[in-house]
């Protein structure tokens, strides 16, 4: 699993959002002082090593709207005392506040799901990371695409 | 109308190797130096199962010119691979000998001598024969008619009607179930009109509403054929919200969805489904990735891309057949089901050559019923073309440098930008250009023309991002369309580069200048998905461009250079 910085870096030169007639384009610069998506992971793991494979994280490949994108976590857990997934956090490696959610889940829960639409200025990585209730991390993360469209045959 | 050319000049269509079923064709061709409506019809017929496959009409209710491209990139896994082969390459993987009639069905070598000799492809009337032919042939009982989509828009009388020449003229070859593309450009409200009155299923199981994600449409269509189980899934094009207009179905979500395709045919499977088709408007390359991770199709009927490939190719054991556009091919799977298992088939696209195929009489009468009240103004000349008007390419066609001609003339702009569709007829050097073939490049429903200035970083990143959808190495991540076409403008593109990087070398043509970053450009262009876009609808300003210059003489365009690794 790589957490790369690259989207981030280049957000200032990125794929712009286009509004209105395509070519009105959004620019942001950050302060090099903010989190970034690696600081909030590594700050949610404390630098613990993540596992794949429990976690799906299920996403568009290509936004429809940027304003409301979809985003589907679950975690293969059976809930129970004895083992639970305590928390999942959201990141956007692409947003100015790259952390977007953290949901809490106990046994109670009876599963682990949860759905939640977010708004992504352009291209970038959605990672979501779950930590379980034995200390352990599952993680999972998708490129989601922010385009112009308009040109489809 | 009804003359049967005969075929004499070019005698005999290909003996193919890989055209087992279409061997018979060639040497009775050979023998009788004239191709007829049952060398057409000649097929290994096979087991219990039969499926038509009629996709991307875009509206063609008569016979047209299409030329096939001559640039159809693939990229990465998938280059080199069919449907990613063109011209003098296709016709040695298919082994086609060249200036038969297959070789001018399916390529763009000597199209226009061919085109002469040879004639218009499709008609309605001429594919209602055929499919009327194969179910008398196999009888009623085995045979499946699908209709792909990309079937209600796409020329002047759809445009009129809102589809409904489309809806009522396709009610006649009776399908089984249909799926949709530019369907949705007429809105939320009258696809739901027109499906419900429809008589038979329009399916989508990639499409949910946008609050609760809930199907909108039925995903999966169950039929006893043959003795057989066939369940048919539909698939409509995922990415209809971005490619055209999300403001005239804001309710409603697509995407590739993967993991929802996978339920739905594991639930038909669970129904005692012997036989999975999935009926898709992917696009080739999405369905050739989709047949190997979903697990369970049997045959996926492809459309989208306008890829006419003359068989279907077996794909991790699942049959992808992709049936062209425009009404030139009837695609054709004859399915052999043994103990609930495919265990032979036979495939072939069947090339509607209207001088050889009659014409059925009702379909006939339905065609003048929706053409004859405009009659007058669809043969309505408003110009010449001295040379060969095509659209078809992954860069350019000189159709699209036409209007892009005209945006700029007209419009008074530096530059134009003009949407790489994949849909419009040919014209023949010498042909008139009537308001019929102007409609057939432009009869959409969001026309207008807008003309704003951009400054060369964001004409950059234009032409970056739609590079993306086309050439990204990802099938997933590809729309289906061609490359923006652009006037006043040369640039050059590599393809197997990253977005980004792909495009280069931006010089302004009245100047020859580079195009600067920061420096405004005034552009005109058309089919901006955004609601309130202002401006004259293309095909009004079309027409007087057209008017205006009376013999229209587009040469090849030389301002895209390619640049391969």
């Amino acid at each position: 699993m790589i957490i790369d910085r690259r989207q981030l870096m280049k957000t200032s030169l990125g794929l712009a959002v286009l509004t209105g007639v395509p070519g009105v384009m959004t620019v942001k610069s950050f302060a090099s002082t903010e989190p970034t998506a690696a600081d909030r992971i590594k700050e949610f793991t404390g630098g613990s090593e993540m596992l794949e494979g429990k976690l799906s994280l299920t996403t568009p490949e290509i936004a429809e709207n940027g304003n409301v994108v979809p985003v589907l976590v679950e975690v293969d857990s059976e809930m129970t005392d004895g083992d639970f997934v305590e928390e999942i956090m959201v990141v956007a490696d692409g947003n100015p506040n790259p952390e977007v959610v953290k949901f809490r889940f106990t046994p109670m829960s009876g599963e682990a799901t949860a759905k939640i639409r977010i708004r992504l200025a352009q291209t970038q990585n959605v990672t979501a990371i779950a930590r379980m209730n034995d200390g352990s991390f599952q993680v999972a993360a998708n490129q989601v695409k922010v385009t112009i469209g308009g040109c489809g045959g | 109308m009804f003359s049967r050319r005969e075929f004499l000049q070019f005698g005999a269509v290909a003996a193919s190797t890989l055209v087992t079923a279409q061997a018979g064709l060639s040497s009775r061709s050979m023998a009788q130096q004239r191709l007829t409506q049952d060398d057409l019809l000649n097929f290994d017929s096979k087991g219990q199962v039969t499926l038509l496959h009629f996709t991307d009409v875009h509206a063609q209710l008569k016979p047209v010119y299409f030329r096939p491209p001559s640039t159809n990139l693939g990229v990465g896994d998938y280059a080199g691979l069919p449907p990613h082969l063109v011209g003098d390459e296709f016709l040695r993987h298919f082994d086609l000998t060249p200036k038969t009639p297959l070789a001018y069905a399916h390529t763009m070598v000597d199209y226009v001598d061919l085109a002469r000799s040879f004639g218009k492809l499709g008609g309605l009337d001429r594919v209602s024969t055929l499919v009327k032919a194969i179910r008398a042939e196999r009888g009623e009982g085995k045979v499946l008619f699908l209709d792909g989509g990309d079937t209600w828009q796409g020329s002047y009388t759809s445009l009129k009607t809102n589809g409904a020449d489309m809806v009522e003229c396709m009610k006649l070859l009776k399908p089984d179930a249909m799926v949709g593309h530019w369907e949705f450009t007429f809105g939320e409200e009258r696809v739901q009109e027109i499906v419900d009155a429809l008589g038979f299923p329009f399916l989508a199981s990639n499409v949910v509403d946008n609050e609760w994600e809930e199907p909108v449409f039925e995903s999966t269509a169950s039929f006893e054929k043959g003795g057989v189980n066939v369940a048919v899934i539909g698939q409509a094009m995922p990415y209809t919200p971005i490619a055209n207009p999300r403001w005239k179905i804001p309710n409603w979500s697509f995407g590739i969805r993967p993991d929802l395709l996978q339920k739905n045919v594991d639930a038909a499977r669970a129904k005692g489904a012997e036989v999975v088709v999935l009926l898709s408007h992917n696009g080739f390359d999405v369905d050739r990735k989709l047949a190997g991770l979903i697990s369970g199709i049997d045959v996926i009927l492809t459309g989208h891309t306008h890829d006419a490939v003359p068989q279907a190719i077996n794909i991790d054991g699942t049959l992808l057949l992709s049936s062209g556009s425009h009404g030139k091919y009837l695609g054709r799977v004859d399915l052999e089901i043994k103990g609930g298992k495919v265990v032979d088939y036979s495939s072939n696209l069947i090339p509607v050559f209207s001088d050889v195929v009659e014409s059925d009489a009702e379909m006939a009468a339905k065609v003048v019923e929706f053409r004859g009240p405009h009659e007058t103004e669809l043969n309505r000349v408003l110009g010449k073309t001295e040379g060969l008007l095509y659209r078809r390419g992954n860069f350019n066609g000189t159709w699209d440098d036409l209007i892009c001609e005209g945006l700029i003339e007209q419009r008074d702009a530096e530059i134009s930008l003009s949407p790489g569709f994949r849909w419009g007829a040919t014209l023949l050097p010498g042909q008139d250009i009537t308001v019929d073939d102007l409609y057939n490049q432009t009869a959409i429903n969001y026309p207008n023309v807008y003309r704003v200035e951009f400054t060369g970083a964001q004409l950059k990143e234009i032409l970056e991002d739609v590079c993306d959808n086309l050439f990204n190495k990802d099938p997933f991540l590809q729309q289906g369309g061609d490359m923006v076409r652009v006037g006043g403008m040369g640039y050059s593109c590599a393809p197997d580069q990253e977005i980004g990087s792909r495009i280069s070398d931006m010089t302004l043509l009245r100047s020859g200048e580079p195009i600067e970053a920061s420096k405004s450009y005034v552009v005109a262009g058309w089919a901006s998905v955004n609601e309130g876009t202002e401006g004259p609808p293309i095909y009004d300003l079309m027409k007087k461009h057209i008017i205006s210059k009376g013999s229209i003489n587009i040469p090849e365009s030389q301002n895209v250079k390619l640049l391969r690794t």
